[in-house]
């Protein structure tokens, strides 16, 4: 029973990393029919920096983890605003070129990262309550598990709330739904492909920073195995929806840290998912059209 | 020829709607055969012949340069009679024939496959595992490995098949993942986790094994490529070829002609996932040996970069793109190590030492300013020269 209960709540956390590579994804998706793939990218500049910020001021307090998340996000958010901004927007409407882009700067920048911090792992090291577990019904949880899912519901929550309170979150949900109708209205929908990118690569770097103390260690090839994932999750809960992605994080993360665990066939299980989800629904848990 | 239904329009006197189509399509036919028919006998034999004197010369010329002494220095190590070079122009050719069968899917079907690589490491961790495995001589070991290349890429297709577009990339590259994790799992020490696995020699005639025959292999990667481009051709200009062409251009127009594109898109993606399987066979007896990057995503992507720097939409392109990557792959390597690379600051050091990212750089500005890759670039060339050449005769 304790097992169980670590697994569910590790495969929470694992599920909370997924959502939050998978949420930019999704809204990218969504909004502009991009495919990002140099999403992976985002996440590990963003881990990446806030791991040598964090060198630099002193590794192992609170505060030190706290400014590193704003860090990740930061950095994430720039360099995703920046690609948007070069290589997205050039090719407005031509998805398959501006997939392509995605790729390109994704071998790139995992070169690059390669060349400046070497092919190995480099290890973190958090507040050292995250090193402790806590007791959850006879299970021993290692703590970092609750900052990753907590800190992954408080973006979501802020992605919800500025989606549904604020102008430009309406103007994003608008543009999911019906494009061409909000273009017609005369509304600037490429202000929103800029801020939906930004949104999504803070979330990545938000999810770097997490994922380097969730698993221990910073890599050159951290994004991209996550990316994977994100894509799946990203199909299995609906292109284009945020719930969705949540949703389907959660579910595609605990099944794979369950069946890893009795039977280590986690990653064919989640693809063997996919496929049923595709076979009985081509359009995902929560999306619209396909 | 099967005689077409129009011969028995006049006799058919029935009712509207089909009469009325299918005497459009004779009209159609028939304006076409009038269109296309001066054209080719005004210049088309005479740059057919060419063309395929060309091909012919070109092949004889491959095909001798393990005989010949020829020496380029920068692109090649070594003289080309000498198994470096062998083993380079071998790769090379591989590599075309692998882009070349990847250009089945995206230049002629329109379908953006993530998972490519899945099936040539079917082919290459296919054929290692039988021989090792089942003590088959090399043939029948290769005909099997076909077999399950061609299972695979049919129920895989089947499935990814069911949706398109952006959620079809996404499906083949977790179907290619599963792959590629179960490569490096190490199931029953048949792949050989991270270290790749090496074909038991005992399966393989001896005139395809060491370095001194190396110039066998280099044969046998030319007569790859060349049955790669002969069935790409077939099936690009068969029925099937044809329809998938359509789906990539109007999938709901070849729909309502009461065309299904399912069938048509199953067969192209099964042909290239069978063609890849292939030469990912011809590569493991080369390299005698694969490993688990030959399944991974990333090789799928070096695919799709040679795709497109070629020219998406040309067989030529493919081929062009596969080679002048495998060459810049080995070259900028060699640069990366150079003695000018590392005197220069590390501001300019790091990012030239690293020759994925010159690769992933040209890539992005091919894509960015050279639509249509090298092919389209050498093609709005000529169109300009041929332009001008024509204003001036005027």
């Amino acid at each position: 029973m304790s097992t169980l209960i670590l697994l569910l709540i590790t495969g929470v956390g694992l599920g909370a990393l997924y959502f939050l590579v998978a949420s930019g994804l999704s809204l990218i998706y969504g909004l502009m029919g991009v495919l990002n793939f140099a999403h992976g990218a985002f996440l590990t500049l963003g881990a990446f920096v806030s791991w040598e910020m964090s060198r630099r001021i002193g590794e192992g307090t609170w505060l030190t983890f706290i400014i590193t998340l704003v860090i990740g996000a930061a950095v994430g958010g720039v360099f995703a605003a920046l690609t948007e901004f070069a290589l997205i927007r050039p090719l407005y409407n031509r998805h398959i070129e501006q997939v392509l882009v995605t790729v390109g700067l994704s071998l790139a920048a995992v070169a690059i990262f390669e060349g400046v911090w070497g092919t190995d792992p480099q290890y973190t090291k958090g507040p050292e309550w995250f090193t402790r577990t806590t007791d959850v019904l006879g299970a021993q949880v290692p703590n970092d598990r609750f900052v990753t899912i907590i800190v992954a519901a408080l973006v979501l929550l802020g992605v919800v709330l500025f989606l549904k309170k604020t102008r430009y979150g309406m103007i994003i949900r608008a543009g999911v739904e019906n494009r061409s109708m909000v273009t017609a209205l005369g509304i600037d929908v490429r202000k929103a492909f800029t801020l939906v990118f930004t949104i999504g690569g803070a979330a990545a770097g938000i999810g770097g920073v997490l994922a380097s103390h969730y698993f221990g260690y910073v890599s050159p090839a951290l994004g991209g195995s996550l990316l994977i994932f994100a894509f799946i999750v990203t199909v299995i809960g609906g292109l284009g929806s945020l719930a969705g992605a949540a949703i389907a994080s959660v579910v595609v993360g605990v099944l794979q840290q369950i069946t890893n665990f009795y039977w280590g066939v986690g990653d064919f299980v989640v693809i063997v998912l996919l496929a049923v989800v595709l076979l009985t629904k081509p359009t995902g848990l929560m999306g619209k059209t396909a | 020829m099967s005689p077409e239904p129009t011969n028995t329009l006049p006799s058919e006197e029935s009712t509207g709607e089909r009469n009325n189509t299918s005497a459009v399509n004779t009209v159609d036919k028939v304006a076409r055969r009038v269109r296309v028919q001066p054209a080719r006998s005004a210049q088309g034999p005479r740059s057919k012949v060419g063309a395929w004197g060309l091909g012919l010369a070109g092949l004889l010329l491959m095909a001798a340069l393990p005989l010949l002494n020829i020496s380029i220095p920068g692109i090649l190590p070594t003289p080309t009679y000498q198994p470096g070079s062998l083993q380079l122009l071998a790769m090379c050719m591989l590599m075309a024939a692998a882009a070349l069968s990847y250009h089945l899917l995206i230049g002629v079907a329109g379908l953006l496959s993530f998972g490519h690589a899945l099936y040539f490491g079917a082919g290459s961790y296919g054929l290692a595992i039988i021989l090792n495995n089942f003590g088959l001589p090399l043939l029948p070991a290769m005909g099997l490995t076909l077999v399950v290349a061609l299972a695979l890429s049919a129920v895989t297709g089947m499935v990814a098949l069911r949706v398109t577009g952006i959620p079809f990339a996404m499906v083949t590259l977790a179907f290619a993942q599963a792959g590629s994790v179960l490569v490096r799992r190490n199931p029953g020490g048949a792949t050989g986790g991270e270290e790749g696995v090496s074909p038991d020699a005992a399966g393989i005639p001896d005139f395809l094994i060491g370095v001194a025959n190396t110039r066998n292999l280099y044969w046998l990667s030319l007569l790859t490529l060349l049955i790669v481009i002969v069935v790409v051709t077939w099936v690009q200009s068969s029925r099937a070829g044809h329809v998938a062409a359509a789906v990539r251009e109007n999938e709901l127009r070849v729909r309502v002609l009461g065309l299904q594109p399912y069938w048509a898109k199953l067969l192209i993606f099964v042909v290239a996932g069978v063609l890849a399987a292939a030469v990912g066979m011809v590569f493991v007896l080369l390299q005698s040996g694969t490993v688990p990057r030959q399944v991974s995503a990333d090789f799928t992507i070096t695919l799709l970069v040679m795709v497109v720097l070629g020219g998406v939409g040309s067989k030529w392109g493919a081929v062009i793109g596969g080679v002048l990557y495998t060459l810049l792959d080995q070259r900028l390597s060699a640069f990366a190590n150079s003695i000018a690379v590392e005197s220069l600051p590390a501001i300019l050091h790091v990012p030239l030492s690293e020759p994925l990212f010159i690769l992933g750089a040209l890539f992005v500005l091919v894509v960015l300013f050279m639509p249509g890759g090298l092919t389209g670039a050498v093609r709005r060339l000529r169109e300009r020269l041929s332009a001008n050449s024509a204003a001036k005769r005027n």
